[in-house]
C-alpha cells in the first residue's frame, strides 16, 4: 500500500463528482468517507490491509484510492458501465487497492480473521446493519478467543440496523474479548488516534455518523 | 414489471388471507408496508428461512423474498433441511435473476439459483417470462402447501403465453424438425432468431418438475433439441437427456456461461455477452444446425 499523497482531502469532492455526476458540495453525508480517508492518509502502513466489507456505496473508497494515486483518476468517469472496472460493489481483481470483492454483507470479517491469523495487520470496515449477518459473530468470537491483536474492525454506525443494538455494539465485542471504543466518525484526529492505537487484543472502533 | 406487481399481490393476500405470512431480510419491501404478518428479520438470511419454516410448522403459508443470491445461495442448507428435510412448504420469490443487477456486480447475481435449487428434491420452480404469468403462478402458490420458487426478472416477453406453465408448442415445424425450447424470458429473442428457420418452437415456465413426456411429444420424430434457459447454461440438460434416454438425439444447451463475466453495465449488455440475445442465439443455431 502506497502512502504517497498526490491529492488532499479537499480534492475528494471533485473526484466524487467524476464518479457520480452529482454536483453537491457537502459530501459529509457519505458515511464512510472520513474513515476511509483517515485510514489511507494517516493509519495504514506498508503491508497493512484494508478490507471494505460493507461493499455497497464504494464511491468514497474509489475516490480516496484515486486521491492517493492508487487508482488512476480517469477510471472514475465510466462508473458502473460495462467496460469500467468500477461498479456498485467492488471487485478485487479489477480495482487496484481493493483487497476483497465485497457487496454481499458479512464476508469481510471472516476473511480478515484469516488474514490476521497469517500475521497481517488488517483493518476491516463494516456497517452497523451489516453486523446483523450472523457470520460476523462467528468471526468476532474466534478473533477474541485467539487474541488476534493485528485485527481492527471499524464499524460505521449510522443506526441503519433495523432492529438496533440495545446496549451498544461495544458491549457485545467487549464480552468476546475485544477492546472497544466509540468516536465521532467525522473527527479525523479522533479516528486516527483510535485506529492507530495498539493493543494485545483485537480492536473495535465504532465510528458514529449521522443516522441514515 | 414483475417486482412491483409481486408486492401488490402479496399485500392483497396478506389482507385477504389469515394464512399468509411474509418474511423478508431488508430488501426494500416498503411497498408491502407494515403488517402484523410481515416480518422483516433484518439482514439475516439464514434466519429468514428458519423463521419461514417455523411459520409453516404453525400452519401459515410463508413467503420469503430477497435477491436470488441471498434467498437461495446464502441460506442453502436451511432450504435443504428446515424446509426440504422437514417437509415444510414455503413460497420463495427472488428478484435480480441472472444479471438484472448488472451494475451491482457478481454479489447480486445468481445465474446458478435454478440449478442449485433443482438439486434439492420437491421444489416446483417457476421462471415466468411475463408479469401476468408470474401473477398466475404466485396466486396458485399462495393457495398451496408445497415448496415453490418463483424467479422474478426485469426481462420480459412481448405478451403472456396462455397456459399453466407447462410445455406449450407455439409454432410447429415440419415433421422431424428440430425443437427449440425457450424458458421464460428467452422466448422473445428465440422467436426473433428462428424467424426464418424450420423449427418447432415450444415454451416453458415451470421448469421443475421437468415435463419429460411433453418434451417427447413436442419433438415428435425430430432428433435435435435446442434448449434456451435464462440462467446457468445446461441447468436442464440432464433432464432433457433423461426424457430422451431411449433414443439418439443431439442437444444444444444455451444459457448464462459458467465463466465469470466480470463486467458491470446493463442487463442487455450481459444478455448479449452470454449469447442470449437474438443475434447470439442465431449464431449458435447456425453452428449447431448448419
Amino acid at each position: 500500500m502506497t502512502t504517497t499523497t498526490t491529492l488532499g482531502y479537499d480534492d475528494l469532492p471533485a473526484l466524487l463528482q467524476r464518479l457520480t455526476g452529482d454536483e453537491k458540495h457537502d459530501w459529509s453525508s457519505l458515511s464512510t468517507l472520513d474513515v476511509v480517508w483517515v485510514l489511507h492518509d494517516r493509519v495504514l502502513e506498508e503491508g497493512d490491509r484494508f478490507f471494505l466489507s460493507k461493499g455497497h456505496g464504494p464511491t468514497a473508497t474509489y475516490a480516496v484510492l484515486a486521491a492517493k494515486g492508487i487508482l488512476p483518476p480517469e477510471l472514475l468517469d465510466g462508473f458502473g458501465t460495462f467496460d469500467s472496472p468500477l461498479g456498485h460493489h467492488p471487485d478485487r481483481l479489477l480495482v487496484p487497492g481493493i483487497e476483497i470483492s465485497s457487496g454481499s454483507l458479512g464476508h469481510g470479517l471472516g476473511m480478515a480473521v484469516g488474514s490476521a491469523l497469517a500475521g497481517r495487520r488488517v483493518y476491516c470496515l463494516v456497517g452497523d446493519a451489516e453486523l446483523e449477518e450472523g457470520s460476523n459473530w462467528e468471526a468476532v468470537q474466534l478473533a477474541g478467543r485467539m487474541e488476534l491483536a493485528t485485527l481492527t474492525v471499524v464499524a460505521i454506525d449510522n443506526r441503519s440496523s433495523s432492529h438496533g443494538w440495545p446496549g451498544g455494539l461495544e458491549a457485545r465485542f467487549a464480552l468476546e474479548g475485544w477492546d472497544a471504543t466509540r468516536v465521532d466518525g467525522h473527527d479525523h484526529d479522533a479516528l486516527a488516534g483510535a485506529l492507530s492505537r495498539r493493543s494485545v487484543r483485537p480492536r473495535l472502533v465504532v465510528a458514529e455518523v449521522e443516522p441514515k | 414489471m414483475m417486482r412491483p406487481r409481486f408486492y401488490e399481490l402479496v399485500r392483497e393476500e396478506l389482507d385477504a388471507s389469515e394464512r399468509l405470512a411474509v418474511v423478508t431480510a431488508e430488501i426494500g419491501t416498503t411497498p408491502i408496508g407494515p403488517h402484523p404478518r410481515h416480518f422483516n428479520v433484518g439482514i439475516r438470511e439464514q434466519l429468514m428461512i428458519g423463521v419461514a419454516a417455523g411459520l409453516a410448522l404453525e400452519g401459515y403459508r410463508p413467503v420469503a423474498h430477497s435477491y436470488a443470491p441471498f434467498l437461495v445461495e446464502r441460506p442453502y442448507e436451511f432450504l435443504k433441511l428446515d424446509l426440504g428435510h422437514s417437509d415444510l412448504g414455503a413460497v420463495l420469490v427472488s428478484t435480480g435473476a441472472s444479471y438484472d443487477a448488472s451494475r451491482e456486480g457478481r454479489t447480486h447475481q445468481a445465474p446458478e439459483d435454478v440449478a442449485a435449487l433443482a438439486a434439492l428434491p420437491g421444489w416446483t420452480i417457476h421462471v415466468p417470462g411475463h408479469v401476468e404469468e408470474m401473477e398466475l403462478q404466485l396466486r396458485r402458490a399462495f393457495a398451496g402447501d408445497d415448496r415453490v420458487y418463483i424467479r422474478l426478472t426485469e426481462e420480459t416477453n412481448h405478451a403472456r403465453v396462455d397456459g399453466d406453465g407447462g410445455l406449450i408448442v407455439l409454432r410447429r415445424g415440419s415433421p422431424g424438425a428440430p425443437l427449440a425450447l425457450a424458458v421464460g424470458p428467452t422466448l422473445a429473442p428465440l422467436l426473433e432468431a428462428v424467424a426464418d428457420r424450420d423449427v418447432t418452437v415450444a415454451y416453458l415456465t415451470t421448469v421443475r418438475p421437468f415435463p419429460r413426456a411433453e418434451l417427447r411429444d413436442a419433438l415428435g420424430d425430430g432428433t435435435e433439441v435446442v434448449l434456451v434457459e435464462p440462467y446457468l447454461r445446461g441447468t436442464s440438460s440432464a433432464a432433457v437427456s433423461a426424457a430422451l434416454e431411449d433414443r439418439p438425439h443431439r442437444l444444444l444447451a444455451l444459457g448464462v456461461r459458467n465463466e465469470e463475466l466480470r463486467h458491470y453495465g446493463t442487463g442487455s449488455e450481459h444478455r448479449a455477452a452470454h449469447g442470449l440475445d437474438a443475434a447470439g442465439i442465431r449464431s449458435s443455431l447456425e453452428r449447431f444446425l448448419g
